[in-house]
């Protein structure tokens, strides 16, 4: 018969060899080793149950309850002790695997669209929330369209405001998208408010102009549509393009498919109107062309001018893109120069 | 337009600065372009009195001293040869600006900063002036044209700023007119707006002479063609003494950049100026046969005009004859053969109206412009006309260079020059303009306007002046009020009368947007090209003489060969484009373009050409390839829910074989390949390029097609490897398209590798595909698969002799 108390001592011998010989371990494999080398069936805890059959049944439950206290003990010590070894462990791993964070990005390269179409979609996305549609009239024009339906007849000198670009004595080149407003207008009944966005052309090819240029032209045409709803609309547009500061003024100009005419001049955003290069120190920059559709081209479209009457403005969308990015000649606009087109993103 | 200060003052007594005027014409729709004072670089320039003049010896030097009144007086050397004692010049002072002459003394070199000098071991502080450099010449300043000293008059103070005294302190206004004020291309044209602006009065041009009773026996005046010359003035004038105009003609002249000639022609070249018609006068003696006659020239007749040109017209042309021939080309330029001389005695004076599209051609047409011509072209006023010729004889009085006869011929075809009447409704005015204007603001600016106002009720009864063929309606009222009363008083309203409508982008256009998004996440940036391009870009693609391409529609008047033809073919301008990426050292990069190709449906047209919108994609650089470019034609498909497949092609300057047809449910759309190496090294690329073309009209009808969702099967996919190897002829697309048609089960075939070498026959190539099997309803047992690998495999065999590698 084995005496209890002896065996009680061999198990305090047990848990002093744990304490004593895992002070040196290093990892958490050598925990987990040693760990084996006492719990296992075989090891030195797990071969403590066959004295069980040893000692006074009396005592066996005294003893089973220590055999377990000691178990539960080892096992707490070991788990803590990994615990521990894989916190130290994973603190070395990341330590090891430190990166220099100011090396370069992995990039994909995602292009942009062209600067005017930017200009072109943030101008329809305003405009569509009024209730705007969009027309794309096409580029070659009749003559008609472009010039007689919009109150430049053969012999008015408006007709040399724009140098135009003729493709036979009937069909030119579009030299404003004014031409748009003449094909809904003959098709459709007001309502309307039409944005119509393309390209025109006129024969001038200098530093500060090309022959090839961006146009949007909006119409509204409805009853008692008046210079204040022109003014109103405009202020919205140019808002939500340069921002809440930005006013607007009109003057009067000349447009023989408008009349009155004006132009919209908007309070200089980039020194708020005190005067600057941008400006020519004016406070003011000439954005756009507008006015109160001329009687005659209602009349020539079926549109009895007296029932309703119209606004329309056209706006360069070059310029204002040019205006609102800083960039300083349109031709670097339509030489495809990625230097140039990869920094205006601005979608 | 120029117009001086100075000389709008003679109509309108103006108190406010150049600079609020500018502003007061800016809001009334005048933009002054430039506003420049005449002198605006000449300062510290006074009254200088020479009180003293010694010559300094063995020198052609003086030495002065010069009393400047309270700025003191100061030794001064100077070496023209008008300096005396007595007498007053203009004193620049040490720290004044004047022009910087050459050695001649006339040649203006910039502008200088007066600096104490020391000339001959003799101090001199400051500087006697030429009227050269003050900027001065003879026509602007009597005696300023010597060369020497600029004598000031005997009243002229001391220490006197010399500026008023000279007209330098005078303001010139370069004023824009627009295309619908004529009536404004003149300095009374202005002066009339100032005055309204001003609310002044307007002082009229004299315009009264007599008579002498002498006739011009037998003379006739004839106009062949009213269409092109509605109103023709005919005042002869007898007496003449050709001569030098008076000063203040001179100086006027000079300040809008008119060179002054003789009096009876500045008394023309005046009348233009300050009233905007232009005027001719004929010398008598060389008008043959007593007779002015206007009429259509006759196919290549002649004329000389009087700057000794030789024209050659047409019937286009109107011409001003003689009883013989042409003397003048109608409103453009007077001829040679009747201008006016020294010994001119007999003037016939014409103040005539043409027609300005007529006007306009024949300046084109023959490449000359002048004052006169640019005139006409805008459009004068018959009232202008007929004041025109009162001006001019009064002025022949005035300046006695003649006699007024008698003989006075007007022939008119009936245009009046009274004011017309037109009645408006005050409440339409004021429609257009959202805001209501009071009436007594709407009579005095009418009034201000000249337009005789009268209200009663809702109605205003104006009297239009004849010079304003612009104002038809009431829109142009509404115009005029508000340029008058002012754009600030317009309230900002949003439409409030107007109906709500659905705006936004319509399928076509949110499809081609999305597809250039689609671009753009590709690495793709756009661009935009001219829409017109060069007859040498047809050759650049080496397209044959019969290439549709060629068939492209010229511009009849275009701005240089370059820019001549209308696109048939986005690649060039694209190609053009990469080549000009690559000489900026960008060696790699993937452009699109979204635009017209122009196909005439005949030429020349006669209806509109087919616009057919393209896509157009150019990628360059190292990385790139066929591949990588058919991987963006694929995302373009994919954008649009569709597939297309590529067909080997031939293209006339791409690579004979990595080149490919498009195709999108059998229909041709476009092609892509490399670009061939004759042109590669024409353009001098350093890296390979690669072009694409999709006719995106023919997309179109493609467009809004919508993802339709497979519900996800319980069952898992199904996947196998077969490496096959075949005949190196057999393509891919082959092999795919056999497989699938073998097995409906099939969804997805990706190639993963290929190989031709020594383990397999030299004429065999082997290409290893993953087959993805996709279940429906059941589940794909191995068996089931195995059996449609097996069915797969006996139709390759059999269809292409392709075997399953060992």
């Amino acid at each position: 018969m084995q005496d209890l108390n002896e065996l009680i001592e061999k198990m305090s011998g047990i848990r002093q060899s744990i304490l004593s010989e895992t002070s040196d371990l290093s990892d958490s494999k050598m925990v987990y080793e040693m760990k084996k080398t006492f719990l296992d069936k075989n090891g030195r805890i797990g071969q403590m149950m066959r004295f069980m059959r040893e000692i006074d049944p009396s005592q066996r439950a005294d003893f089973g309850q220590k055999v377990n206290e000691l178990k539960n003990w080892a096992q707490n010590y070991f788990s803590s002790m990994d615990e521990k070894m894989k916190e130290k462990e994973l603190e070395l791993r990341y330590e090891s695997e430190k990166i220099d964070v100011t090396m370069p990005a992995v990039t994909h390269e995602v292009g942009c669209l062209h600067p005017v179409t930017q200009m072109r979609n943030q101008l329809i996305d305003i405009f569509s929330g009024m209730g705007f549609e969009i027309y794309e009239g096409s580029e070659v024009e009749n003559d008609y369209y472009n010039f007689t339906a919009l109150n430049t007849p053969q012999d008015h000198p408006a007709r040399d405001m724009q140098d135009t670009f003729y493709l036979s004595p009937e069909f030119l080149l579009r030299t404003q998208t004014s031409s748009g407003q003449i094909h809904v207008m003959e098709n459709r009944k007001p309502p309307i408010k039409i944005l119509s966005p393309g390209k025109v052309f006129r024969s001038d090819d200098d530093a500060t102009h090309s022959p090839m240029f961006s146009q949007m032209e909006g119409l509204v045409v409805d009853r008692s549509i008046t210079l204040g709803d022109l003014q109103g609309m405009l202020d919205v547009f140019v808002k939500k393009i340069y921002g809440d500061d930005v006013r607007t003024r009109l003057r009067p100009s000349f447009f023989p498919f408008t009349e009155p005419s004006v132009e919209v001049d908007v309070s200089c955003f980039e020194c708020g109107g005190k005067g600057c290069n941008l400006c020519k120190h004016t406070g003011w920059i000439e954005v756009l062309g507008a006015g109160i559709v001329n009687r005659k081209v209602l009349e020539n479209c079926g549109i009895d001018p007296d029932e309703y009457s119209g606004l329309a403005f056209g706006i360069g969308l070059e310029r204002i893109a040019m205006l609102k990015y800083g960039i300083n000649n349109i031709k670097q606009l339509f030489e495809s120069d990625l230097r140039v087109l990869s920094q205006i993103n601005d979608h | 337009m120029l117009a001086p200060l100075s000389w709008l003052k003679e109509y309108v007594d103006i108190d406010v600065s150049a600079q609020e005027l500018q502003d007061k014409l800016f809001s009334c729709g005048f933009e002054v372009e430039e506003l420049h004072q005449v002198g605006e670089e000449i300062s510290g320039v006074m009254v200088g009195l020479v009180e003293t003049c010694e010559p300094i010896p063995e020198t052609h030097l003086h030495l002065t001293t010069v009393n400047a009144g309270e700025y003191g007086t100061f030794q001064v050397c100077c070496g023209a040869d008008n300096v005396a004692a007595g007498k007053k010049f203009p004193f620049a002072m040490v720290g004044a600006t004047v022009y910087a002459t050459a050695k001649d003394h006339v040649t203006v070199e910039g502008v200088m900063k007066i600096k104490k000098g020391k000339l001959r071991g003799y101090d001199s502080f400051g500087m006697l002036c030429s009227g050269t450099e003050l900027g001065v010449n003879e026509d602007m300043y009597p005696g300023a044209g010597y060369n020497g000293l600029l004598l000031l008059p005997d009243d002229a103070q001391p220490g006197a700023d010399v500026k008023p005294i000279l007209g330098l302190d005078d303001w010139i206004f370069d004023i824009a007119i627009t295309a619908n004020r004529p009536d404004c291309q003149s300095i009374f044209g202005i002066a009339r707006e100032v005055a309204a602006v001003l609310g002044k009065e307007l002082k009229m041009p004299a315009l009264g002479y007599h008579e002498s009773g002498i006739e011009k026996e037998g003379f006739t005046v004839e106009v062949e063609a009213p269409d092109l010359c509605p109103r023709y003035i005919s005042h002869y004038v007898t007496d003449v003494t050709i001569g030098e105009s008076p000063a203040w003609m001179k100086r006027r002249l000079a300040l809008v950049g008119m060179n002054s000639i003789s009096n009876i022609v500045d008394i023309t070249n005046y009348i233009l100026m300050e009233l905007g018609q232009p005027m001719h006068a004929f010398d008598e003696d060389f008008i043959r046969g007593n007779k002015i006659l206007v009429r259509r020239a006759e196919e290549g007749e002649k004329i000389v005009t009087l700057d000794e040109q030789e024209y050659e017209m047409n019937s286009n042309n109107l011409c001003i004859c003689d009883g013989v021939g042409p003397v003048a080309l109608a409103g453009v330029m007077g001829g040679l053969n009747s201008e006016i001389r020294d010994t001119t005695k007999g003037v016939l004076f014409e103040s005539a109206k043409f027609a300005r599209d007529n006007i306009r051609k024949t300046s084109r047409a023959l490449g000359k412009r002048t004052d006169s011509s640019a005139r006409f072209e805008k459009g004068i006023d018959e009232y202008g006309t007929v004041m025109a010729m009162k001006r001019a004889l009064h002025l022949v009085e005035e300046l006695g260079c003649g006699k007024v006869a008698s003989t006075h011929l007007d022939v008119n075809t009936g245009n009046s020059v009274e004011p017309r009447e037109m009645k408006v409704s005050i409440a339409k005015v004021n429609s257009v303009l959202g805001i209501t204007v009071p009436d007594e603001e709407i009579l005095r600016i009418m009034k201000n306007l000249d337009f005789a106002p009268a209200i009663d009720g809702d109605e205003l009864t104006l009297q239009i002046p004849a010079y304003r063929e612009d104002i038809e309606s009431y829109p142009d009222i509404s115009e005029e009020v508000i340029r008058m009363y002012g754009y600030e008083h317009i309230r900002p309203t949003l439409l409030e009368t107007a109906q709500v409508t659905a705006g936004g982008l319509n399928l076509k256009q949110r499809t081609e947007l999305a597809i250039k998004n689609r671009l753009c996440a590709d690495g793709l940036y756009e661009a935009m090209h001219y829409s017109f391009f060069s007859p040498s870009d047809l050759d650049l693609l080496r397209f044959p003489e019969d290439a549709p391409e060629r068939n492209a529609i010229r511009i009849l008047n275009p701005i240089n060969e370059e820019l001549s033809i209308m696109r048939t073919t986005l690649a060039a301008s694209m190609l053009h484009a990469i080549e000009r990426n690559q000489k900026n050292g960008t060696i790699s990069g993937r452009l699109f373009e979204v635009a017209s190709r122009f196909v005439p449906k005949g030429l020349p047209l006669t209806e509109y050409p087919d616009e057919k919108q393209t896509l157009c994609v150019g990628i360059w650089g190292s990385k790139e390839s066929f591949y990588t470019l058919k991987g963006i034609a694929q995302a373009v498909a994919d954008c649009l829910l569709l597939e297309f497949s590529c067909v080997s092609a031939k293209k006339t300057f791409l690579h004979p074989y990595r080149t490919a047809e498009l195709f999108c449910e059998g229909e041709k759309i476009g092609y892509l390949g490399e670009l061939a190496y004759d042109i590669e090294a024409q353009l001098s690329l350093r890296t390979s390029a690669y072009i694409m073309e999709i006719d995106l009209s023919a997309l179109e009808k493609f467009y809004g097609r919508k993802p339709v969702f497979r519900p996800l099967s319980k069952y898992p996919d199904e996947k196998r490897d077969l490496a096959l190897v075949m005949d190196k002829g057999i393509s891919c697309g082959q092999v795919e398209e056999l497989i699938r048609l073998s097995c409906p089960k099939v969804s997805r075939i990706n190639l993963f590798d290929i190989y031709e070498g020594a383990q397999i026959r030299p004429d065999k190539r082997s290409m290893a595909f993953t087959i993805t099997f996709s279940p429906d309803e059941e589940e794909l047992t191995d068996a089931a698969v195995d059996a449609f690998v097996k069915k797969i495999l006996k139709n390759l065999k059999k269809e292409l002799d392709i075997e399953l590698r060992s």
